[in-house]
């Protein structure tokens, strides 16, 4: 992998900041937007785009790639992709290990996989396809499920550690979606965190969840609970340099609460390094 | 079960609800598979709850939710932008309001308006560019931005009330049917309601109809004198409007 780590503490920048990032100096060290809101053809979004672009390091993170789609990755999409790729100059570019479409239906859902060698050879493919197109190495970040397949061939984690080795991926761990699926599916969180490829994390997502009628769902609408710090607390000594971020998609707060969450992520990670140290 | 075979099962189940491909996933799959069904729905409703909220203000939230129901199951999105799900809902609104046009016509400005709100940039022609123009040779290169709509009804009116917090105006059918533009200048959206004549000669226009012969058409439609006025009268509102972004001689 030639992904180049970087350290530091970033949010996600979504259309209520838009004002607050382009009038003062906000204290993060990188943003990430939904590449997509801005994979279009031109007017204001791009304008604010390259303004923030010329304050911040952004990572473009996508929700409709779906490296996980049978008939394979969509030509025209990784174009668009590349031209803001190529206009930004972005720290990451990532997308999930899903799918979302199939034979021109596109879900705009994050569906999720069976850990099978069919569905991991078929992620691989697709996956290097993409970095091919897009001239770089991309990160890709674990879902939140809601089905557990029977038909497995392996834990997530596992198919994560080989998608990885065999396309030169980096990880973008989402420690939310971990405690929401091993809630989910019973399995421990733990094995989870414990088994991924530590050397190939380069971001790290922190959200919060609610809890649906039957099962956990990662809704991004609250602050990052307990459960899910404990797990970053746990992961962090165990990571190399890494760009953590605060996500939040709905119920918006005032920028000043996620920057004081993004504080607290601040402060598990430096007793972190000293713990690693 | 193939990769391809449970990915088009789970695009029954969300598209349909088939019970019999949602068997397929096995019996502990059901609570998941009703996450899911939900998301889609709940995903779809929200793009389109946004993207109609002067639409949704005029018909009401019920009669909304009802045309959103009705949409989601007569078309399920396609493209890789879910902003592009907007595009067809006012034909669906057409449908559903065969006796009321005025619902489609401000579902379709207000598409529209988003769609401008992000289509390719380009600069509008300004003053000091035109004074060397030869308007003999001339053809006009309209704005990327620009949509054109077919309108029946004051909807334009009614969208303007809406969108300002008054109270919208009834429901009016103009004396003949005439057409809407919708286009961006700088970042805003803009729209104007136009007739006939002027909806013709910027389809013509856009098409690549010189200045000279658009003219000429004028003049054979309405003489000499009101002919080239009212080409003049054309071209100026353009340029003020910002719909010029080039002008070739």
């Amino acid at each position: 992998m030639t992904i180049a780590p970087f350290s530091g503490f970033g949010l996600g920048l979504r259309k209520p900041y838009y004002a607050e990032f382009l009038d003062t100096p906000i204290a993060v060290d990188f943003v990430e937007v939904i590449s997509e809101n801005f994979m279009v053809d031109g007017g204001r979004p791009r304008h604010i785009l390259r303004d923030v672009r010329a304050r911040y390091p952004v990572a473009l993170h996508g929700v409709s790639m779906s490296v996980g789609s049978a008939d394979g990755v969509d030509g025209a999409y990784l174009a668009r992709l590349r031209a803001l790729i190529d206009e930004i100059d972005p720290l990451f570019v990532s997308d999930h290990l899903s799918w979302s479409r199939i034979e021109g239906f596109n879900s705009h859902d994050l569906l999720p996989l069976p850990y099978t060698e069919e569905a991991l050879d078929l992620v691989c493919a697709n996956i290097a396809r993409a970095q091919d197109a897009l001239g770089r190495e991309m990160l890709i970040e674990n879902p939140s499920t809601y089905i557990d397949f029977a038909s497995a061939d392996m834990t997530e984690w596992q198919f994560l550690d080989a998608m990885c080795g065999r396309t030169g991926c980096g990880l973008l761990l989402d420690v939310n979606n971990v405690f929401v699926s091993a809630t989910n599916h019973g399995f421990d969180p733990i094995a989870y965190l414990d088994g991924v490829p530590h050397d190939r994390v380069r971001q790290i997502h922190l959200a919060g969840h609610s809890r649906g009628a039957e099962m956990l769902i990662d809704t991004h609408d609250r602050p990052v609970p307990a459960s899910v710090w404990n797990l970053y607390a746990y992961v962090m000594p165990k990571l190399g340099p890494v760009a953590a971020m605060i996500e939040r998609d709905d119920d918006i707060p005032p920028l000043a609460e996620l920057l004081a969450e993004l504080g607290t992520a601040r402060t598990i990670a430096r007793g972190a390094l000293r713990e690693a140290a | 079960m193939s990769l391809i075979e449970l990915q088009r099962d789970m695009r029954a189940w969300l598209t349909s609800e088939d019970a019999v491909a949602a068997a397929r996933f096995g019996e502990a799959a059901a609570p998941g598979l009703r996450v899911y069904q939900n998301n889609y729905r709940a995903q779809l409703a929200a793009c389109l709850e946004e993207s109609f909220e002067h639409t949704r203000d005029w018909i009401g939230g019920e009669a909304f939710h009802r045309a959103v129901v009705a949409h989601v199951d007569r078309l399920p999105p396609s493209s890789w932008t879910l902003d592009a799900y907007a595009r067809d809902f006012p034909a669906t609104l057409e449908i559903l309001y065969l006796a009321d046009p005025e619902v489609a016509e401000l579902g379709w400005l207000e598409m529209a308006l988003g769609e401008a709100f992000v289509a390719t940039d380009a600069d509008a022609v300004s003053a000091g560019e035109l004074g060397d123009v030869d308007w003999d040779r001339a053809t006009l290169r309209i704005t990327p931005t620009l949509d054109l709509g077919s309108l029946t009804t004051n909807a334009p009116a009614i969208w303007s009330a809406l969108a300002t917090g008054e109270v919208p105006p009834a429901v009016e059918f103009l004396p003949e049917p005439g057409a809407i533009l919708v286009w961006r200048h700088g970042d805003v959206a803009q729209f104007r309601a136009i007739d006939q004549y002027e909806h013709q000669a910027l389809l013509s226009v856009r098409a690549g109809m010189s200045f000279a012969k658009l003219c000429d058409l004028m003049v054979e439609a309405f003489g000499q004198e009101i002919g080239i006025a009212r080409a003049g009268g054309m071209l100026g509102q353009w340029l003020a409007d910002g719909l010029v972004v080039g002008i070739a001689t």
